[in-house]
């Protein structure tokens, strides 16, 4: 029910983006989604890809400092409308959003939104009742 | 004008035969009073009866900044609290901080010792004073307070702070004498041209800068922009506070009142004296004072002596400015800062001992800024802004905490802090010194 993401620490300077994305490519990791939240002086780049371990191990090895933590992916309607109403089952069932964004690519005419939670379980529980399809690890792969 | 000119101009004779006397009578004085010293001599084999001249004070054991935080609170102390009509404390490293206690007697030789050093620097009875530095546990403040008011100066006691106040009571009430940190000095010319005031207009004529170190370029900033004559002004909280040794108009080293505190220069490795005009640590022996005295203290200041006499009369040794130190300290605003207090506050931090580095800079007309960059690990770091930022926050309110200052906190990436040998520089000092 839940995917990881992989979240790596970025100083504000000027290349530091192209080098973490080339050696993500060198190791013939592929990005699936990603966003950055920025501030003054330092970034978090967040990361959804096809092999989060091997991501992992080749941040460790070029000391660049990364994290893995627990995400839900869903299908939401690409249509007006679409994510108000997942995000209404979450209102309802009073789950916080930490933050979101969205896929790069769709397997079928919605639209793929991950979330991060505070209680990831929980909240991929809350949405599968609700008829809202959560993505699994493998349905990523196979994009 | 000279304040004491008996004890300032005394033919060196005279004085090496006071000092003798005096060191004879101090050594009696701690040997019977302080048990920490018995013990110190004891151990060595030295007694009162080994002490004869002044020369003989090489004989004697040395006094560490450890010696204080070893003996906190009352260890070194050779009077009954009762005694003590006030009582200082300085910023410690992680340990202990460094409490020295002053009989009403003490106060007095504080209150000569700086009057002295006003006298010194160009200051007569008749002027008013504007005194910046900080009152309170911080020796500044209260101890140029004393000396002016032994003087008879006019004192304004505005303590450190409140720039556009300080500068308006300057106007207002047009003192000729300003104490405060070279740094703020500097500071103050940002303030007062925002207020429409011309510097070089100012009421200030005469500057006693001293708490922190500063150079000769910045001595030519404060008196180009301020149109006045900056003097410097040594002193520990150890020893006194200020009023250690003071610069005369000359400008040619700082006058070092040794019928009170006997200096030495020692080779920080050896302990071994050091040739007249060389570069070596400053040892200083408090040959009169009460409360707390101490034998050869090592102040840990790089400083070269000279006994050669000074145009103004006065036959005391003069020392350089301070030319560096022996350890790892660093003085910003003020305030002693070791970079080991830096590393217990991450330490208590998530538990991790992150790899961390002191920048210190002074931009022209500003205080010293100090910036810590933290490097962050997988342990400190969280995918969560908000944590980043909270992180931030705890390790920028728990040093500020420790040092008493304010610091700029920036996480950085690992290895982005140079190692040389696998050890991290701790400290950067870009300030122009």
């Amino acid at each position: 029910m839940k995917l990881t993401q992989i979240s790596v620490f970025l100083e504000n300077r000027k290349g530091r983006l192209y080098e973490i994305c080339s050696r993500l490519g060198q190791s013939g990791i592929n990005i699936r989604a990603l966003t950055i939240a920025e501030t003054e002086t330092f970034g978090v780049l967040r990361l959804i890809v096809d092999k989060p371990d091997a991501a992992v191990k080749m941040f460790q090895q070029n000391n660049i400092t990364a994290n893995r933590t627990e995400v839900v992916a869903v299908e939401v309607p690409d249509k007006p409308g679409g994510l108000a109403d997942v995000l209404k089952v979450l209102t309802d069932a009073d789950v916080n959003v930490e933050y979101m964004y969205g896929f790069m690519e769709k397997f079928s005419d919605k639209a793929l939104m991950v979330f991060r939670f505070d209680d990831p379980e929980r909240a991929a529980t809350v949405l599968a009742s609700a008829g809202v399809h959560v993505v699994t690890r493998k349905d990523i792969q196979g994009l | 004008m000279i304040w004491n000119e008996k004890m300032e101009t005394m033919p060196l004779a005279d004085l090496k035969n006071l000092q003798s006397e005096r060191l004879v009578k101090l050594v009696n004085y701690v040997y019977q009073r302080c048990p920490v010293y018995k013990q110190k001599f004891d151990q060595i084999g030295v007694g009162p009866g080994d002490i004869k001249s002044i020369d003989d004070i090489v004989k004697l054991p040395f006094t560490t900044k450890m010696d204080m935080r070893d003996y906190y609170p009352f260890g070194l102390f050779s009077v009954p609290r009762t005694d003590l009509v006030e009582i200082h404390v300085s910023s410690g490293t992680t340990g202990n901080p460094t409490l020295v206690g002053y009989t009403r007697d003490d106060i007095k030789l504080w209150s000569e010792v700086m009057a002295r050093a006003f006298c010194c620097a160009g200051a007569v009875p008749e002027d008013t004073i504007q005194i910046a530095y900080g009152y309170g546990l911080f020796t500044g403040g209260l101890g140029a307070h004393y000396g002016a008011l032994e003087m008879g100066m006019t004192i304004i006691p505005t303590s450190s702070g409140q720039t556009k106040r300080q500068l308006k009571i300057m106007q207002d009430f047009k003192p000729r004498i300003l104490a405060c940190t070279p740094s703020y000095c500097l500071y103050m010319a940002e303030d007062a041209r925002e207020m429409g005031i011309d510097p070089r207009q100012a009421s200030w004529k005469i500057g006693v800068f001293g708490a922190e170190p500063w150079s000769e370029s910045m001595r030519g900033e404060i008196e180009q922009t301020w149109n006045m004559l900056a003097t410097d002004i040594y002193g520990l909280s150890e020893i006194i506070g200020p009023g250690v040794s003071q610069e005369c108009h000359h400008k040619a080293g700082l006058h070092l009142f040794s019928d009170v505190f006997y200096p030495e220069i020692i080779d920080p490795e050896t302990g071994k004296p050091v040739p007249e005009g060389h570069d070596g640590e400053l040892v200083i022996t408090t040959l009169t004072k009460q409360g707390v005295p101490l034998i050869r203290y090592r102040t840990r200041d790089i400083v070269s002596m000279t006994y050669q006499p000074c145009k103004c009369g006065r036959t005391s040794p003069r020392t350089s400015k301070i030319k560096g130190r022996t350890d790892d300290m660093i003085v910003v605003r003020g305030i002693n800062v070791f970079p080991s207090q830096i590393e217990h506050v991450l330490l208590g931090i998530e538990g991790t001992h992150p790899h961390y580095q002191l920048v210190i800079d002074r931009q022209a007309h500003r205080l010293d800024d100090v910036e810590i960059m933290v490097e962050v690990d997988e342990k400190l770091f969280s995918d969560e802004i908000k944590k980043m930022h909270a992180l931030e926050q705890k390790i920028k309110k728990e040093i500020e905490a420790v040092l008493s200052i304010g610091v700029t906190v920036k996480l950085v990436e690992p290895k982005t802090i140079a190692r040389s040998e696998g050890k991290a520089k701790r400290v950067i000092d870009k300030r122009a010194l």
